[in-house]
């Protein structure tokens, strides 16, 4: 990585593809600068002197609380598919897979 | 005395315990301070009318309860908490119709205390902004000034607390969304350590950043929610099982400041500070030094790299949570549909909006092969330098104190095409979450041109009570500053 990152049109698509988007071609072209600029702003933390750091991904540093494993919290097939697109009584349904 | 929905909390709960007001009475009031100013506000994207009213009544019948702290209570609560049966739309077209099956764990707490839910509060979509601009549903509205914004992202959770559209409300916090909104709109919030508050049925924006937090008109009033959301819940992994203390107990305890050491971190007090707001902030420092504080000068080096730092974690963690709107289960499906892929991509498509776009893939690319050590990993190990370098600071003293935007409330629209901009904004509050650690945001003054000003009190994890405490009394010694005229 260098210290002028720029993000053209076919990384933006990439991007898009990875996270099951689809951006429109002006779209592409303003995420393109905009993600430019932030990432060039991000290469700040290539000055920090990062050597022989863990890295820290969750503040909570407490041991777990367990409990015996059972199941609990079940929720009826009503409930589970009471938000869904489309469903029959028993099912979730999406369109054709093969 | 005041208009009965700007009494404080604590005021109400004597009065309807001792029955000199019906919940009913109170209820009516809120509801029809809302009808009033909501066109206006835009504070809340659900109201709960019917369920309030029908609440009231029971509990008028049922006569009052001493066990339930919020007893009769009207709060709001933001719409990415979940209430079982009143829609949670995450102010996103993706969840527009969506009525959850269950509560949250804080959602439980607050029906289990007597309170009642008036409705849900506006928010930036999934959380993600600092204006409560990003909502797809509309904007709100500051009430010190209309023509500004809010703060965000709990923006219609301070909005409904400054304006007396409740007495309480449920904000949650991933890098300042409860303090900055309580700061632009002058109202009081904390954002709790990591873990004192379950984070079950809250929808997932960063997960290791989140917290829910209360916002009410002063530290009294925040202290009584905080009791009744605190505490161990099984349902979230990272939710911490020690005891919680009572809040209530110490609060009056500090008869003034003498010899409370406040930490002042130099990098919060340089270039991009308004003068304004800079001058509230030393006003209230010196008010701090005259009742007895020692001022103890603490430095925070890796400032500069928080803001970095913060976005690289929050995006990836949105990217991955962000990843289960797929219009199978929940939420918004697109019509034009051949097969499953397409079901995906046109779904995320159609039901997210512009930010929540940006960050989505902007986190799938710090996390994509070939950038996550550059990007991901990199950031996790200046998280660390950050922590430690807030831990060592609160070492040398009682609690920090610094502003907690850079700038007092600004125009609607004034940011709209330049995220980047928008995000620097933002430099005060989000290394607290980095962190990890308890933050109380409350007013310091008014502005030249009448707008509020916050400072925010940081300390050590799980010592609220000490936050709170110095907090109570920070609120003797510094002037009210009233309530908006709107």
């Amino acid at each position: 990585m260098n210290s002028q990152t720029t993000i053209g049109l076919d990384e933006v698509a990439h991007m898009a593809q990875l996270s099951r988007l689809k951006v429109s071609q002006d779209e592409q072209a303003r995420f393109a600068t905009q993600f430019g600029d932030i990432l060039n702003y991000m290469n700040i933390l290539q000055e920090v002197d990062v050597r022989g750091v863990e890295p820290l991904y969750s503040p909570a540093e407490h041991n777990c609380a367990t409990r015996i494993d059972a199941a609990n919290n079940v929720r009826s097939h009503k409930d589970a598919l009471c938000n869904a697109p489309k469903a029959d009584e028993q099912y979730f349904i999406v369109p054709k897979i093969v | 005395m005041s208009e009965l929905y700007y009494q404080s909390l604590s005021e109400l709960t004597l009065a309807l315990q001792s029955k000199a007001l019906s919940v009913t009475e109170v209820v009516t009031v809120c509801l029809n301070r809302i009808k009033t100013l909501e066109p206006k506000l835009g504070a809340l994207l659900t109201l709960n009318e019917e369920a309030a009213l029908q609440e009231a009544q029971a509990l008028d019948a049922a006569g009052p309860d001493k066990s339930k702290p919020l007893w009769g209570v009207p709060v709001t609560i933001k719409d990415i908490i979940l209430t079982k049966g009143l829609k949670t739309t995450c102010a996103s077209k993706m969840l527009a119709n969506f009525v959850p099956p269950y509560d949250a764990f804080v959602t439980e707490k607050i029906r289990q205390s007597g309170a009642i839910i008036l409705g849900k509060a506006n928010l930036d979509e999934f959380a993600m902004g600092s204006t409560t601009e990003n909502s797809s549903f509309h904007p709100a509205h500051n009430p010190w000034n209309l023509n500004c914004v809010p703060g965000g992202s709990s923006g219609g959770s301070a909005v409904a607390v400054a304006s007396g559209e409740c007495f309480a409300s449920l904000g949650t916090d991933t890098g300042g969304s409860i303090r900055q909104p309580a700061a632009l709109c002058g109202c009081v919030g904390l954002k709790p350590t990591y873990g004192r508050v379950s984070r079950y049925g809250v929808i997932a924006y960063g997960s290791s950043l989140d917290q829910v937090g209360p916002m009410a008109r002063s530290v009294e009033d925040v202290a009584r929610v905080l009791q009744v959301i605190a505490g161990h819940d099984g349902r979230d992994a990272t939710s911490d099982t020690r005891p919680v203390p009572d809040y209530l107990a110490q609060l009056k305890s500090l008869p003034s400041l003498d010899g409370v050491r406040l930490g002042i971190p130099k990098e919060f007090f340089g270039e991009g500070l308004s003068p304004d707001v800079s001058n509230l902030c030393h006003q209230a420092l010196k008010a701090c030094e005259e009742d007895g504080a020692i001022l103890v000068p603490v430095s925070l080096p890796h400032t500069h790299a928080a803001i970095a730092t913060y976005y690289i974690i929050a995006m990836a963690e949105a990217s991955s949570n962000l990843a289960r709107y797929d219009g199978v289960r929940y939420g918004y499906r697109s019509q034009e549909t051949s097969d499953l892929q397409e079901l995906y991509v046109n779904s995320r498509t159609e039901g997210l909006g512009q930010e929540v776009k940006r960050r989505i893939m902007l986190g799938a690319f710090v996390l994509s092969s070939g950038y996550y050590d550059a990007y991901f990993r990199r950031a996790a190990q200046v998280r660390r330098i950050i922590r430690d370098e807030y831990v060592a600071a609160l070492n040398e003293c009682d609690a920090l104190f610094c502003p907690v935007s850079p700038l007092t409330a600004w125009p609607i629209g004034s940011h709209a095409d330049d995220p980047l901009a928008m995000y620097l904004m933002d430099a005060y509050t989000l290394s607290l979450n980095l962190a990890g650690l308890p933050g109380l945001s409350l007013p310091v003054g008014l502005s030249s041109e009448g707008l509020p000003v916050g400072m925010q009190l940081i300390g050590q994890a799980f010592v609220e009570e000490e936050l709170l405490k110095i907090g109570y009394r920070l609120e003797q010694i510094l002037p009210s500053i009233g309530h908006p005229q709107i």
